[in-house]
């Protein structure tokens, strides 16, 4: 446990710790906010369907939800490289305990992110209709944080250095990114887009958290909480089993 | 202490280990010996449980490395070549974490974290990242790391690697003085052959995955009819340059040093 623990406190720390990472982090989220909220929001308004902020603000959070999930999955293979996942893998703890650290640490960097992100989004003019659900939004963002940092430490242990970084940022991040619903809506989509959107599993943490801030929804809550879950436990055990495998 | 029976490691067709025995006191000074490439690092990894051996035993405290490996790892403190701190957190912090993955007793870790600390002087820097330390105050601090948990063997893989005199004069007279203290055994590889003569007990050289030689350095001295051991050992293994072929991680090394650089 204290293992766990431990490991959980490192990443929350050197987050902390690193300023220019978390005002990076969220410049991004901010250009899309001003650039595709107020660049788009009167067409989406002529087109009757009202005010895009209410709309972006979810999916914005939850994209940086995604990115800063995915890449503290990832930063295993810095651990690798500075020779710091060397010291972990010697020590007299499972394995299991190691990866469910550096997840859990991850996951709740990433959400501290998508709550910094739903504070800026106030800052633009977002406002949620009922704040008695946030807290359903935020279990929401966890499992999304919870579900992306596996998947890079599972990415992370497959690759020995940096090479394929650009890879997963144009085949993964990028694609799940914008097929997720984040950006619009799903009504009117060619057949093939949508299908694309629902198997893209951030279009269910994108609607579960537009459901509970704007009451705006595609899927049903319950549909949304079944994938999402499902994807958890899948990928919790597809990222310790990969972990379980990693040399150095 | 370490009991090693035809232990071999095979990589596809690579045969990096190829079927070496021996075995260690306790309380005893060990030295492998070796060109690069030669199979020291492999068989580093093997005993401190990185790497699972192809095929034979191996006994460490008492343990064997299969059935029991978790008090195998217990009972070693390990100097790897690479730094294997974090650089972003302070040097406390990284003592403080090792503490934690080897579950040291609560009451005397404080206590036992500054002991070592202040024997390596690295004490009034705690509260420093380590990012900010030089490879030898790293290295310093991995050996009090290396020791926070009462290791019966502590491994050391190169361990003076870049390091001016001084510094090494200090971290060996710390590691002997240790053995000595606490009857710590310990397994070291070097390149340093004025190191191993003066502080191994013991000296086995391994090249092309096999231990082509073993016994204390007068003895290796006597058996290839050389006056010191450097002398001997390239009678021992020849004088030809070895080369090592990067992997992945060397290069990424190389271009973050790249990057550092500009």
């Amino acid at each position: 446990m204290e293992t766990i623990y431990t490991l959980w406190k490192r990443q929350l720390v050197k987050y902390l710790r690193s300023k220019s990472r978390i005002i990076g982090s969220l410049a991004q989220p901010l250009l899309f906010l001003v650039a595709f909220g107020f660049g788009f929001g009167s067409i989406y308004q002529r087109a009757g369907e009202g005010n895009y902020i209410q709309f972006l603000a979810p999916g914005i959070i939850l994209m940086s939800v995604l990115f800063t999930a995915i890449f503290s999955g990832i930063d295993l293979i810095w651990d690798r490289q500075f020779g710091f996942l060397k010291e972990t893998l010697v020590a007299p703890v499972p394995r299991l305990y190691i990866m469910l650290g550096k997840t859990l640490g991850g996951a709740t960097v990433a959400s501290i992110q998508g709550v910094v992100v739903f504070l800026l989004t106030l800052a633009i003019g977002f406002r949620p209709e009922n704040w008695l659900m946030l807290p359903v939004a935020l279990f929401f963002v966890v499992l999304v944080a919870t579900i992306f940092t596996s998947l890079g430490i599972a990415i992370a242990s497959l690759l020995e250095d940096m090479q394929g970084f650009q890879l997963i940022m144009n085949f993964l991040v990028m694609p799940i990114t914008f097929l997720s619903g984040a950006f619009f809506p799903l009504d009117g989509l060619p057949k093939f887009m949508e299908i694309l959107v629902k198997i893209d599993p951030l279009s269910y943490g994108v609607d579960a958290v537009r459901f509970s801030l704007t009451g705006i929804s595609e899927f049903s809550l319950s549909t949304d909480l079944l994938v999402l879950g499902t994807l958890t436990a899948l990928l919790l055990f597809l990222g310790s089993q990969f972990f379980e495998r990693v040399q150095v | 202490m370490i009991k090693v029976e035809n232990l071999t490691k095979q990589f596809k067709k690579f045969t990096a280990v190829d079927n070496i025995s021996f075995s260690v006191k306790r309380g005893e000074i060990f030295a492998f010996l070796g060109p690069n490439g030669a199979g020291k690092s492999t068989t580093i990894k093997m005993l401190t449980t990185l790497l699972t051996p192809t095929s034979g035993e191996i006994v460490l405290n008492g343990f064997n490395i299969k059935e029991h490996k978790d008090d195998v790892r217990k009972s070693l403190g390990i100097v790897f070549q690479d730094p294997s701190l974090d650089d972003d957190l302070t040097a406390l912090e990284n003592m403080e974490l090792h503490a934690a993955l080897y579950q040291v007793d609560r009451q005397h870790r404080k206590e036992r974290i500054q002991m070592l600390m202040e024997f390596v002087e690295l004490w009034d820097r705690r509260k420093s990242l380590v990012k900010t330390f030089s490879g030898g105050m790293k290295r310093r601090l991995e050996i009090a790391r290396g020791l926070l948990h009462h290791p019966k063997i502590l491994f050391l893989d190169e361990p003076s690697l870049g390091l001016d005199p001084q510094t090494r004069k200090h971290l060996w007279s710390y590691i002997v003085k240790t053995n000595k203290a606490e009857g710590m055994t310990v397994f070291m590889t070097t390149h340093y052959m004025e190191e191993a003569e003066k502080i191994a007990d013991r000296i086995a050289v391994i090249d092309h995955g096999k231990i082509i030689a073993l016994g204390t350095a007068k003895e290796l001295e006597k058996k290839t009819k050389q006056n010191s051991l450097e002398e001997a050992f390239l009678e021992l293994t020849g004088y030809e340059i070895r080369e090592e072929e990067a992997t992945g991680l060397d290069r990424l090394r190389q271009r973050r040093q790249m990057w550092k650089r500009h």
